[in-house]
C-alpha cells in the first residue's frame, strides 16, 4: 500500500473513531437531556419543586379527583400511607392532605418520598405548596408521623384531564444520608 | 504473485485475507445459528402444549433471551459481516480490505465474546433471563449475577462491530478502483456502507447503555433506578435509540443482496439504482427519529405517539420504492428460478409481509394491543428470517461457485428452497392470529384457546430447524464433491467480481486495479 494511501486511511480511521467517541459520549449526555427534556415538557410525571399559593379564583364549576397511592419500596421496612385514598378539588382551590409514617425497624432509618403524578401531562398543573416529599425523614424505632402535604391544581389544567393520581414511592435513603453526614463533616 | 501463507490452525488465527475472515465469519455465524436454533427448538417444545411440560419458566426465559441475543449479534450481524469481507474488495476492484489486521482482530473478539455469553448457561443463577432487550430493572436490580458476562460480552461484540465497521467505510471510501465512481458501485456495497454508518453511530449508543447498567448494578449509580433519581424508562429510549437502528443494521445488506441477485436472473439491469441508494440512505436516516414506537405503551404524551407514529409510517415510503423496485426488475425479464433466486423473490415477498405488520404495528392506538403479543413475534420474525436469513441463503447460494469454485446441486437447493419457505411460513404465520387474539409474548405457558395456533407454529419450527441442518447437508456436499463451476456460472450475473475473476476466486485478487468501463 503506498505511503499516501495510508495517510489518507489514516485520516479517515480518526474521524470515524470521532464518531464512535462521540456517539459513546452521547449515549450518557442523553441521560441529563431526558431530565432536561422531560421538565420542560412535563412529560414524566415529575412535578416542580415547592410552589407559592397565589390568592385566584376557584373554578367552582369544575371538580377534578386526586388519589393518593403511596409505596414502599424494597428494603424499606416502614409503614406509609395517605388518610383518605382520593379527593375531588376545584382547580385553584388549597388543599390539606395528611400522611403517615411509621418507622417498624429496630433503628433510626432515613426516608425520602419521591412524587410522580399520572397522567404525566397533569404533573405540571399539580402544585405543591408543602409537601414532605422537599425534604428527608428521620425516624428512631417504632416512631410515627403525620405529615400534611398541601396543594393546589392549577386553573389552567386542560377540560380532559378529570382525574389525576398522585403517587409516592417511598425509598430507604439511609446509608446515602449518612455518608452526605460524613461529607459534610 | 505466489500464494503464501501458513498451514494449518496457524492460517486462520494469523490470517489477514479477505477471503479467509470472510469464510470464518460465515461459518461462525452459521454455528451461532444453529445454537440460538436449537435454543428456538427447546422454546417451541415447551409451547407446543398449553402447560409446563419440558422446562422450567426461569430456564424457558433464558431460552428467549439466549435466542435473542445469539440470533441478533452471534447469527445475522456476522453473517453479513462475512458477505461484506468476501463481497466488498471483489466488487470495488481492491485487492483486500483497507485494515486487514484488525479484521483479523475483530474477527477474533467474537468467539471469546460468545463464549463469555454462553457460559453464563451453566452458572449459578442461570443465564440472563430479562429478555434481549434488557430492560432496567429486569437487567439491573432484578439481573441474575451472570449478567456481568453479558455486559462483557456485549462490550466485546460491540468493539468487534465497531472495527468491522470502521473497516468497511475505510476500504469502500479509499480502495475503489479508478473509473469505480460512487454511483457505480454494486448495490451491496451501497448498502453496506450505509450500515457501516448505523452501526459506528449506534453501537458505542448501546456501549453506553451496558457501562450505565454496570455501574448501576455494581458502583452506587442510579442511571435507570428511581430510588436514586433516576429513570427506568430512560433506559428504553436509550436501548431503542440503538435498538431501532440495529434492526435496519440487520437488514439493509440483505436488501443489497436481493438487488445483486434479482437483476441477475431476471436478466435485466437493476430497475431505478439510483432511488434504491437514496432509499437505502432515508431509511437509515429515518431509523434515528422512530425509536419510541417500540414503547408506544409506556405512557407518551399523545404528541409523541403521534411523531413518532407519522415518523414511522414515512419509511415504509423508501421502503416501498425498493420492493417496487426489485418487482419493476422482474418485470417482463427473462427470469430463471435457480435456487439463489427462488430466495431472492421469496424474500421480496415474506419481507412485504413483515412490512405490512410493521405498519399495523406502527399505528400508535393499535399498537396498545398488539404490544408485546405474540404479534410482534411474527412482525419481527417474517423481517429477520425470511428477510435477512434467506437473503443471507441466497447470497451463499449465488456466491458459492465464486467462493469455492464448485456448484451445489440445484436439486438439492430447490428442495431445501420449498422446505424452508413451507416451514418459514408454518411457524410465523399462525403467530400473527394467536398475537391478535392476545396471546402474550415470552411466557412459557398459554390459554387453552391458543392451542392450535401453537400446535402449528412448532411443528412448522421443527421443520424449519431441520431445514437448515438440511442446508449444512447441500453446502458441505457442494464444497466437498460438488461439480467444477464455470467461470460465468449465472450468465446474467454483473460486476467485477464475475466479469472479471475466475470461479474460484484465486487467493489473492486485483493486486493490480482492474479497469472498471
Amino acid at each position: 500500500m503506498s505511503q499516501e494511501k495510508k495517510t489518507d486511511n489514516k485520516k479517515l480511521i480518526i474521524k470515524l473513531m470521532g464518531v464512535v467517541a462521540g456517539m459513546f459520549l452521547f449515549a450518557f449526555a442523553l441521560v441529563p437531556l431526558y431530565d432536561v427534556f422531560c421538565e420542560i415538557t412535563g412529560i414524566n410525571g415529575k412535578t416542580r419543586g415547592q410552589a407559592l399559593y397565589k390568592q385566584v379564583a376557584v373554578d367552582r364549576e369544575r371538580l377534578v379527583t386526586i388519589e393518593f397511592l403511596t409505596n414502599v419500596n424494597r428494603g424499606m421496612p416502614w409503614q406509609f400511607e395517605a388518610e383518605v385514598k382520593s379527593v375531588k378539588v376545584h382547580p385553584g382551590e388549597l388543599n390539606e392532605v395528611i400522611f403517615y409514617a411509621k418507622n417498624r425497624a429496630n433503628e433510626t432509618l432515613v426516608g425520602q418520598s419521591v412524587p410522580s403524578v399520572s397522567p404525566g401531562q397533569g404533573a405540571l398543573y399539580l402544585n405543591k405548596t408543602e409537601c414532605f416529599c422537599f425534604e428527608k425523614q428521620v425516624l428512631t424505632a417504632g416512631e410515627e408521623v403525620k405529615m400534611p402535604m398541601k396543594f393546589y391544581i392549577d386553573q389552567a389544567i386542560p377540560q380532559d384531564i378529570t382525574h389525576l393520581t398522585l403517587s409516592y414511592q417511598l425509598f430507604n435513603v439511609t446509608e446515602a444520608a449518612q455518608a452526605e453526614l460524613v461529607a459534610t463533616k | 504473485m505466489a500464494d503464501h501463507r501458513p498451514t494449518g490452525i496457524k492460517r486462520w488465527l494469523f490470517t489477514t485475507n479477505h477471503k479467509d475472515i470472510g469464510t470464518m465469519y460465515l461459518w461462525f455465524s452459521f454455528i451461532m445459528f444453529l445454537i440460538g436454533g436449537a435454543m428456538a427448538m427447546v422454546i417451541r417444545a415447551e409451547l407446543y402444549q398449553p402447560g409446563l411440560q419440558f422446562v422450567e419458566p426461569n430456564f424457558f426465559n433464558q431460552m428467549t433471551t439466549m435466542h435473542g441475543l445469539i440470533m441478533v449479534f452471534g447469527a445475522v450481524m456476522p453473517s453479513m459481516v462475512g458477505l461484506a469481507n468476501w463481497l466488498i474488495p471483489m466488487q470495488i476492484g481492491a485487492p483486500d480490505m483497507a485494515l486487514p489486521r484488525m479484521n483479523n482482530w475483530s474477527f477474533w473478539i467474537l468467539p471469546f465474546a460468545f463464549t463469555l455469553l454462553l457460559s453464563s448457561l451453566f452458572m449459578e443463577g442461570g443465564a440472563p433471563n430479562f429478555g434481549w432487550t434488557f430492560y432496567a430493572p429486569l437487567s439491573t436490580t432484578y439481573g441474575p449475577p451472570s449478567t456481568d458476562f453479558f455486559i462483557l460480552g456485549v462490550h466485546m461484540m460491540g468493539i468487534s462491530s465497531i472495527m468491522g465497521a470502521i473497516n468497511v467505510i475505510v476500504t469502500v471510501f479509499n480502495m475503489r478502483a479508478p473509473g469505480m465512481t460512487l454511483m457505480k458501485m454494486p448495490l451491496f456495497v451501497w448498502t453496506w456502507v450505509i450500515t457501516a454508518f448505523l452501526l459506528i453511530m449506534v453501537m458505542p449508543v448501546l456501549a453506553g447503555a451496558v457501562t450505565m447498567m454496570l455501574t448501576d448494578r455494581h458502583f452506587g449509580t442510579a442511571f435507570f433506578d428511581a430510588a436514586g433519581g433516576g429513570d427506568p424508562v430512560m433506559f428504553q429510549h436509550i436501548f431503542w435509540f440503538f435498538g431501532h437502528p440495529e434492526v435496519y443494521i440487520m437488514i439493509l445488506p440483505a436488501f443489497g443482496v436481493a438487488s445483486e441477485i434479482i437483476p441477475a436472473f431476471a436478466r435485466k439491469k437493476l430497475f431505478g439504482y439510483s432511488s434504491m441508494v437514496y432509499a437505502t440512505a432515508s431509511i437509515a436516516l429515518l431509523s434515528f427519529i422512530v425509536w419510541a414506537h417500540h414503547m408506544f405503551t409506556v405512557g407518551l404524551p399523545v404528541a409523541g405517539e403521534l411523531f413518532f407514529m407519522i415518523a414511522t409510517m414515512f419509511i415504509a415510503v423508501p421502503t416501498g420504492v425498493k420492493v417496487f423496485n426489485w418487482v419493476a426488475t422482474m418485470w417482463q425479464g427473462s427470469m430463471t428460478f435457480e435456487t439463489p433466486m427462488l430466495f431472492a423473490i421469496a424474500f421480496v415477498i415474506l419481507f412485504t409481509i413483515g412490512g405490512f405488520s410493521g405498519v399495523m404495528l406502527a399505528m400508535a392506538p393499535v399498537d396498545f394491543q398488539y404490544h408485546d403479543t405474540y404479534f410482534v413475534v411474527a412482525h419481527f420474525h417474517y423481517v429477520l428470517f425470511p428477510g435477512a436469513i434467506f437473503g443471507t441463503t441466497a447470497a451463499v447460494y449465488y456466491w458459492l461457485p465464486k467462493w469455492t469454485g464448485k456448484m451445489y446441486d440445484e436439486r438439492l437447493g430447490k428442495i431445501h428452497f420449498w422446505w424452508s419457505m413451507i416451514a418459514v411460513n408454518l411457524t410465523f404465520f399462525p403467530m400473527h392470529f394467536s398475537g391478535l387474539a392476545g396471546m402474550p409474548r415470552r411466557i412459557p405457558d398459554y390459554n387453552m384457546m391458543f392451542a392450535d395456533f401453537n400446535q402449528l407454529a412448532s411443528i412448522g419450527a421443527f421443520a424449519l430447524g431441520l431445514s437448515q441442518l438440511f442446508f449444512l447437508f447441500v453446502i458441505i456436499k457442494a464444497i466437498r464433491s460438488g461439480k467444477k463451476a464455470d467461470d460465468r456460472p449465472w450468465d446474467g450475473a454483473t460486476g467485477l467480481e464475475w466479469e472479471q475473476l475466475p470461479c474460484p476466486a484465486p487467493y489473492h485478487t486485483f493486486d493490480t486495479p482492474p479497469k472498471v468501463s
